[in-house]
């Protein structure tokens, strides 16, 4: 049974490496066809990555080893939080590693690694994207915290897997609290993942980025890992809001048949979810840098109010 | 724990979006739109009487839910268009506290209000637990945005939408006014709309903007 | 003496003489370096492993007191260990082994205060905190309170050739005893007209409940003043870049706490029975304090008042655990109390080491640079990959990211904010869990914070010629280093030891912690209250991270075996680069300057385009000391005015005055 558990939880991390790039893709694919513009392949992310893999590395001279460790950081962060989330079964051995507010302290490590690699290099632009993402981080984790306290409030933990168990076991209604706050998570997740509203993951346009200004100096597999990081980070979070908004369909053993199943619900959700992100990037319009607050201070807000009245509503 | 009917559910969704209607407003810039958040407000507000009417059988109730629907869906948004138009007023000036802190504000105040109300919900029946806390917010709310804006016409709409929140908390914790006292507010706020409309031309006339900066030099001793 | 080694209580003590022998030891040769200003201090890193192993093994033991041979007549010292004093013993005594080891390698000739005197103040700096922890009455607290303040206060003025040192000086000593005076009273009134000041009788008195509130109110100003809350917390960015490096670390790291532990032994020991309002007050306080301190810290330019103003955050962050904890103690929500306060003290812990770890890390920069301003440094990972790595465990750790300590106290008062909304007090239990939400917000804070303090001083390229010659720290130094960086470390993987260890602390505390021994599910993993499922596994979060990255480098290694080539930085096509184009620190503070500006007193000087030679210059100042301290100059300079009109220079004039004074008092006592 242990066994199959640990098998379980290395099908679950195959499958998000595996799929992250695919997710990426689909939401390119989305958005260009929202646009009118003949769409990239699906596959498109794979040869980016692969493409990368095989050339060789240029490293600025000046460049400290950490700059060069940052990457492997990033990634590995990113792959543990794959194995921490419940994206396909909510009883696999490293769920119960993590709760919610730990894996937002994971992603945070991240950042902050990454932050510090795009200020080693010591250029105008690394340190002009450390400090932007640094800005939208602090401002973007307080807004996730109360989006994991409404849930916690309807469930009685902050532990990933059991939010979705206890959830899947509530009876279905509507709940305004849930709504707002499921707004104000995939605010946040835009923001997070240097998506449109914030950032803008196809621009190199200097004064707007501020993801890309971090990976300026990187090259090659450090590149790749870095750009698969992302795409993981990505499916990561819609994993997470999956698993808090519409956990339906998730295994809650590891047997090879449920876990099947999961993967196919999973695909179908995630399908959903891409084609919704790329809604809203087609329809909204980059903000100047310092409107990004007033964006994330909304997403706090939804979620405040989230709170607020499921304490008025339901809560006794 | 079984869940509550599918109307009240509804009602209490409403409830809350009408929370969020006025937290939209209070972080709108744009008259235009704060007009169309006015009418969608509402909107939600006929939604909700109409379900109440249906479910507590009292006809009234529908009348009062026309009246609201041709008056605040209708007539006054498409008033205060027209006025917009006319007196070319877009957009208004930076509010005296900038958005995030009004926001701040204003989540201090929905815990007030919420605080206040708590009691009374714990007491009442299901149907209308939060209603009052939330209608108590919105007037908040909406003097608020009436006390951090400069022009003119954004202070009547947060008068109408502090309105709304009179009518839904009445609405909810006694189903309604009296039908003559409904229709006495509902005509006091037409002819309150035509007055103020006139009232806008005169400002205009005599300052040339609508900001109400400038009503601070009319006072005496100077 | 063989009953001696037998109670903690009497080894502690010898422990705490021997740090005083040390230090008068470094009078017999005052002048030399080697031995007072190295072999002593090496000593002192000693007798600190030992306390700290002695506390340690005691904090599960009962409680023991003593009555010292001496003192004033009638007024015996008494003395008493419990689990509180033992853990913050093992603070003292472990975070001063590192900074010892650290001193001893530190301090050059020549520079103020002899060795020899510089020993005698350190080590009866040390003592002193000591000794705060283990009295037992009044009078003996505030003669140990009162000796850490003055032997901290010489420390602080080393240098005090310097004018801005010396005033840096007076500025903490005078707030020192304002808070003092408070303190003072606090015990006034504790002692509940019994007039025995013994820590006994106050926890046999009752108090009316306003007389409580008064007293805590009291103790919470008067300790507040040497933890540095908001609005006292003026001293802190002054007296700590005074200060040299290890006295700012245990100034910082240590003597902070030693207020926090003088809060919760009046709170939860003196007093017994707090009311929850109180913890409204510490909670709001705290909460403000936090997010002031970390604000002021992300616009500061020299990097040891960046790392002050982390203190003040930190405390706050403290702070906001004791008041939440006293919330839930008040309406009777044990269990959560008990968490908040396990918390409290993780949290104390952890920044007495990585605190300290930063300071020791600035003094080794500024030896080899001597350089306290951001704007001067840069690079100094290549220079000095030793000091740059080890600071990065404290970066990292204060952050607060996991898998290190910072992470664990931050998680842990979480989990307790998380059923805030269960009290039941109408508003309160709404406004708790946004209190949560700032909590995070100034943590998410500090590690913006810490992306400034390393970046800017390791990272990039140097920012001046003369960096390029900076050296690496010597043994000792990183011995102290790594000591520090370990303990992060060890703190944040093995919170499953530590927890359990801090519930014994807070159960002899009176608060009920039999709720969260279960905290405890297996050595590696640490869970939080019953019934949620809630878990937390450090190790496991180290191994996959690890085994990812082991994974990913092996296929790169095995699939593609890529070579790696070194050429100029990229930098979007930009032909020349140079280190004046990095972020400065005003550069990298900006963003917080424009979003919170309403905190702050900004003078700025823009160049215009026409300048041949364009200064920016921009000066952010404290509001507070303009609102609230400048007043209180004004009124106190007043008053003195006033008074000085007694002064008439005649001697005939002064005896009326005695005269006066002696009839007025005989007048009034017949």
């Amino acid at each position: 049974m242990t066994a199959l558990n640990w098998l379980g939880q290395f099908v679950e991390v195959l499958v998000a490496l595996a799929l992250a790039p695919l997710f990426l893709g689909w939401v390119n694919q989305c958005r260009a066809w929202l646009q009118n513009r003949s769409a990239p392949s699906l596959l498109q992310p794979y040869r980016g990555i692969h493409k990368l893999f095989h050339k060789d590395a240029v490293v600025a001279s000046n460049a400290s080893s950490l700059f060069r460790i940052a990457p492997y950081v990033v990634f590995g962060s990113m792959a543990a939080a794959a194995a921490m989330i419940p994206s396909l079964g909510t009883r696999l051995p490293f769920t119960s590693a993590a709760d919610a507010i730990a894996l937002v302290g994971l992603f945070a490590a991240a950042r902050l690694f990454l932050s510090l690699a795009a200020m080693d290099v010591g250029t105008a632009f690394g340190t002009l994207g450390a400090r932007r993402e640094m800005m939208v981080g602090f401002l973007a984790e307080p807004a996730l915290l109360m989006v994991i306290f409404v849930a916690s409030l309807m469930t009685s933990t902050t532990a990933l897997p059991l939010i979705s168990e206890r959830l899947m076991l509530q009876p279905l209604a509507i709940h305004a609290s849930l709504l707002f706050t499921a707004v104000a998570f995939a605010m946040v997740m835009l923001a997070e993942n240097a998506r449109i509203p914030v950032d803008n993951p196809a621009t190199h346009l200097e004064l707007t980025m501020i993801h890309e200004a971090m990976l300026l100096e990187y090259s090659a597999r450090h590149l790749a890992l870095m750009e698969w990081a992302a795409a993981l980070k990505l499916f990561n979070y819609a994993c997470i809001g999956l698993a808090l908004f519409v956990p339906w369909g998730l295994a809650t053993g590891a047997e090879p048949l449920a876990l099947g199943q999961a993967v196919i619900v999973l695909a179908i959700k995630l399908s959903v979810v891409g084609a919704g992100l790329a809604l809203i990037e087609t329809l909204s319009a980059k903000l100047r840098v310092f409107r990004a607050p007033e964006f994330l201070a909304t997403a706090f807000l939804l979620a405040v109010l989230g709170q607020l009245t499921y304490l008025l509503q339901v809560a006794r | 724990m079984s869940a509550p009917p599918l109307d009240l559910q509804i009602i209490n969704a409403l409830a809350a979006l009408l929370l969020l209607l006025s937290f939209a407003m209070l972080s709108q810039r744009r008259i235009v739109s704060l007009v169309n958040l006015l009418a969608l407000q509402g909107l939600m507000l006929t939604a909700a009487t109409v379900l109440l009417a249906w479910r507590t059988g009292e006809t009234h109730l529908y009348l009062s839910a026309l009246l609201t629907f041709a008056l605040k869906v209708v007539f006054l948004p498409w008033m205060l268009h027209r006025l917009i138009r006319r007196l070319e007023v877009y957009w208004d000036t930076e509010p005296l506290i900038n958005i995030p802190g009004t926001m701040l504000i204003g989540v201090l105040i929905v815990v007030f209000a919420f605080g206040l109300a708590q009691p009374i919900a714990e007491l009442a029946s299901t149907a209308t637990r939060s209603a009052l806390g939330i209608a108590v917010a919105v007037i908040l709310l909406a003097f608020l945005m009436m006390i951090t804006r400069t022009k003119a016409m954004s202070q009547v709409i947060g008068f109408l939408s502090m309105e709304n929140g009179l009518f839904f908390g009445a609405m909810s914790a006694t189903h309604g006014m009296p039908m003559i006292v409904e229709l006495g507010i509902a005509l006091d706020i037409l002819v309150a709309m035509l007055v103020l409309g006139v009232f806008f031309f005169q400002i205009r006339e005599q300052f040339d903007s609508l900001d109400l900066h400038h009503l601070e030099t009319l006072k005496e001793g100077d | 003496m063989p009953g001696l080694l037998d109670s903690p209580l009497s080894f502690s003590l010898l422990l705490l003489l021997a740090w005083l022998a040390i230090g008068l030891a470094g009078l017999v040769r005052p002048r030399s370096l080697e031995f007072a200003g190295r072999q002593l201090f090496i000593g002192g890193a000693l007798v600190g492993l030992l306390l700290a192993i002695t506390a340690v093994f005691s904090i599960a033991g009962p409680a023991e007191s003593m009555v010292l041979p001496f003192g004033l007549p009638d007024l015996p010292m008494h003395v008493r260990r419990d689990a509180l004093s033992s853990v913050f013993l093992f603070l003292l005594g472990s975070a001063s082994v590192g900074i010892s080891l650290f001193a001893a390698g530190y301090f050059r000739s020549g520079e103020g205060t002899l060795p020899g005197v510089l020993c005698l103040q350190y080590h009866l700096f040390l003592a002193s905190m000591g000794f705060v922890l283990l009295a037992d009455d009044a009078y003996a607290f505030m003669v140990a309170w009162e000796t850490m303040a003055l032997s901290s206060y010489f420390l602080v003025t080393t240098q005090h050739r310097i004018p801005e040192i010396r005033r840096a000086g007076f500025l903490y000593l005078l707030i020192a005893h304002v808070g003092a005076l408070g303190i003072l009273l606090a015990f006034g009134v504790l002692q509940g007209g019994s007039w025995q000041f013994t820590f006994d009788a106050m926890r046999a008195a009752t108090l009316p409940p306003e007389w409580a509130s008064a007293a805590f109110l009291l103790a919470l100003f008067g300790f507040g003043a040497k933890a540095g809350l908001v609005p006292l917390h003026v001293w802190l960015p002054e007296a700590h870049p005074a200060a040299p490096s290890p006295v700012s670390a245990l100034m910082s790291g240590v003597m902070l706490k030693t207020a926090l532990y003088g809060v919760l032994r009046v709170t939860f020991d003196l007093i017994g029975e707090p009311v929850w309002w109180w913890g409204m007050v510490a909670l709001g306080i705290g909460l403000f304090t936090a997010i002031y301190g970390v604000i002021f810290a992300a616009v500061q330019s020299d990097m040891k008042r960046l790392l002050a103003y982390s203190s003040i955050e930190n405390i706050g962050i403290a702070f906001t655990g004791v008041g939440l904890s006293i919330v839930f103690f008040g309406v009777g929500m044990n269990a959560l109390a008990a968490l908040a306060l396990v918390a409290v003290l993780y949290h104390a812990l952890n920044h007495a080491f990585m605190k300290s770890l930063l300071f020791l890390g600035t003094g080794a920069v500024l030896h080899a640079t001597g350089e306290r301003n951001l704007g001067h440094l840069g690079g100094l990972i290549h220079r000095m990959p030793w000091v740059a790595w080890l600071t990065l465990v404290g970066v990292l750790a204060i952050a607060g990211l996991p898998p290190l300590n910072g992470f664990v106290s931050e998680w842990l008062l979480l989990q307790a904010f998380l059923y805030a909304h269960e009290v039941p007090k109408p508003f309160v239990n709404m406004l708790l869990p946004l209190g949560a939400a700032l909590l995070v917000l100034a943590a998410a804070l500090a590690g913006y914070v810490m992306v400034k303090f390393f970046g800017i001083i390791f990272l990039g390229q140097p920012r001046e010629q003369a960096l390029r010659d900076a050296h690496d720290a010597g043994w000792l130094e990183r011995l102290g280093l790594l000591w520090l960086a370990g303990g992060c470390v060890a703190l944040g993987l093995l919170p499953a030891q530590m927890v359990p260890m801090l519930a014994a602390v807070v159960d002899a505390l009176g608060v009920n912690a039999s709720g969260i021994r279960a905290l405890r599910d297996s050595w590696w993993m640490l869970t939080s209250m019953p019934g949620r499922g809630v878990s937390y596994a450090p190790l496991a979060f180290l191994l996959a991270v690890a085994a990812a990255m082991l994974a990913t480098v092996l296929i790169g290694r095995i699939f593609y075996r890529r070579r790696t080539r070194f050429a100029d930085p990229w930098d979007c096509g930009y032909a020349r680069t140079d280190a004046r184009m990095q972020d400065t620190a005003e550069g990298f503070g900006q963003p917080i300057r424009h979003l919170f500006q309403p905190f702050f007193a900004m003078e700025r000087e823009l160049p215009t385009p026409f300048d041949a030679a364009p200064r920016y210059r921009v000066v952010v100042t404290d509001r507070l000391w303009r609102l609230l301290y400048l007043p209180i100059e004004r009124i106190v300079q007043r008053i003195a005015a006033a008074v000085s009109g007694l002064q008439q220079g005649r001697i005939a004039t002064y005896l009326l005055y005695s005269f006066v004074t002696l009839i007025v008092l005989l007048a009034l006592v017949l």
